[in-house]
């Protein structure tokens, strides 16, 4: 599961390709432009590298923070099969975690760092985890619709242009499909059962569906920022783009099992093909993601504990006379 | 103290401002390359790497990472500092390879030779 990296719109685009060998950038791109991979220790521009790693890297953590909310409702998953799913599911996001994290090592940013930057607040996670899962309902919502916008955007990054990060993303795609199945089959268990099943899945999907709506960031800026990030295949489509994917794939599929989507103005504009929605509530998206949702303290405290109490059987294993190697793809 | 919905997490009594002192390097471990092999009888295959104290550790979180769903036969861990490897700089050592047709089936072609002949042989 994953959220859409939060790139700051105010971030300067000036000067990006200053101070680089325009040979060697030509090359770049036109091994980019006939769709061959960039490998770790071929030549990249800087703000390649540096766009990469801070992607990769919150994938990581979304991961890893995202197996919080999802966490809490292992034991009190309803029946036995489902706490074995929603365990293997749980597991699946921290082996994520793991993936992406190798693939943003690659690129010269070491694993303790990484961490060092989320407990400390550095670095982003994905939003969404910023809320909690209020009921069982709203563990299944999240399983449905947060995995269906991570897949939709896991897909599309997928086909990007570093090679370490495509081949982590289709194994984690591959996975990915039983969390969606699990999820819809979750909703659709708790929309065809008995009224007050009803009412609470329809209550999550009202908790959640502001968070979804934000999931894959603000519109993009038409900036040349974005334009050389996508002509890198760093990006591989616009938040639109993927919101407007998202919301074609399910709402029908939500609307069938009779739920409302608290939206009035929700509809597909059936001349232009496209999907029209209240604009989200953008001022909130920022104040959460800068340290203001209702779970951001928690998450992190949770992370630093974990580290802290884990840290000495880390320590002890450790073989002081090895040496750190940076892994090869 | 934070307050979680999470009674795992609320009976820990975890105060919001908690600090650990930073990660430093090697905290986790240098890295292995893991190489699964899905049948008896298929080659192994490179499918990625796991952080790990040492190679006992390495095998064990190998299998949890690259062997928990679908079918495993066997898997292998190689340090990563062992691995020794061509640089896709020198990649142009490789260039002519696929021109070398004498060392291809397909570069011997005789049945040209053989229909000339016989018809050669046949009396007019």
């Amino acid at each position: 599961m994953y959220g859409n990296a939060y790139i700051d719109p105010n971030e300067k685009a000036n000067g990006i390709l200053a101070g680089e060998d325009p040979i060697k950038l030509q090359e770049f791109e036109d091994r980019i432009a006939r769709g061959e991979k960039i490998e770790p220790k071929d030549w990249m521009p800087k703000e390649y590298r540096k766009q990469l790693i801070r992607m990769i890297e919150q994938h990581g953590h979304s991961e890893i923070i995202g197996a919080l909310p999802e966490g809490t409702w292992i034991t009190r998953a309803p029946g036995f099969k489902r706490k074995m799913a929603l365990m293997a599911k749980v597991q699946d996001e921290v082996g994520h975690a793991q993936l992406l994290y190798s693939a943003a090592e690659t690129l010269g940013k070491s694993r303790e760092d990484m961490t060092n930057d989320l407990i400390t607040g550095k670095s982003k996670y994905s939003n969404v985890f910023n809320y909690p899962a209020f009921t069982w309902a709203d563990a299944c919502i999240i399983a449905w619709l947060i995995d269906a916008g991570a897949i939709i955007n896991q897909v599309a990054n997928a086909k990007g242009s570093y090679g370490p990060y495509c081949r982590a993303l289709d194994r984690i795609c591959t996975e990915e499909s039983f969390h969606l199945k699990y999820g819809h089959d979750n909703v659709v268990t708790l929309a065809t059962g008995t009224p007050i099943q009803r009412k609470m899945v329809q209550e999550a999907l009202t908790r959640w569906w502001p968070p979804i709506m934000h999931f894959f960031g603000p519109s993009d800026k038409l900036s040349g920022h974005t334009e050389i990030l996508m002509r890198w295949k760093v990006k591989m489509a616009t938040n639109d783009e993927m919101r407007q994917q998202f919301l074609n794939m399910y709402v029908p599929k939500i609307w069938d099992l009779g739920l409302t989507v608290p939206d009035a103005n929700l509809k597909k504009n059936e001349e232009t093909g496209k999907w029209e929605y209240t604009e989200p509530d953008w001022d909130e998206f920022k104040r959460v993601i800068n340290g203001g949702g209702p779970c951001n303290a928690e998450r992190l405290a949770v992370r630093r504990m974990a580290e802290e109490r884990g840290r000495w059987v880390r320590k002890a294993l450790l073989n002081k006379s090895e040496q750190y190697v940076a892994p090869l793809a | 103290m934070i307050k979680s919905l999470d009674p795992r997490i609320a009976r820990e009594n975890i105060s919001e401002n908690n600090t650990i002192d930073p990660l430093t390097p090697m905290d986790n471990w240098e890295t292995y390359e893991v190489f699964h092999q899905k049948k008896r009888g298929d080659q192994h295959m490179h499918v990625g790497i796991v952080h790990a104290p040492n190679a006992e550790m390495a095998l064990l979180f190998g299998k949890d990472q690259y062997g928990r769903r679908g079918i495993t036969a066997n898997i292998w861990i190689v340090k990563t500092a062992n691995v020794f490897c061509t640089e896709y700089e020198d990649q142009d050592m490789f260039e002519t390879t696929p021109e070398k047709q004498y060392r291809e089936a397909g570069g011997y072609k005789v049945m040209d030779k053989i229909n000339k002949y016989k018809k050669a042989q046949k009396p007019a």
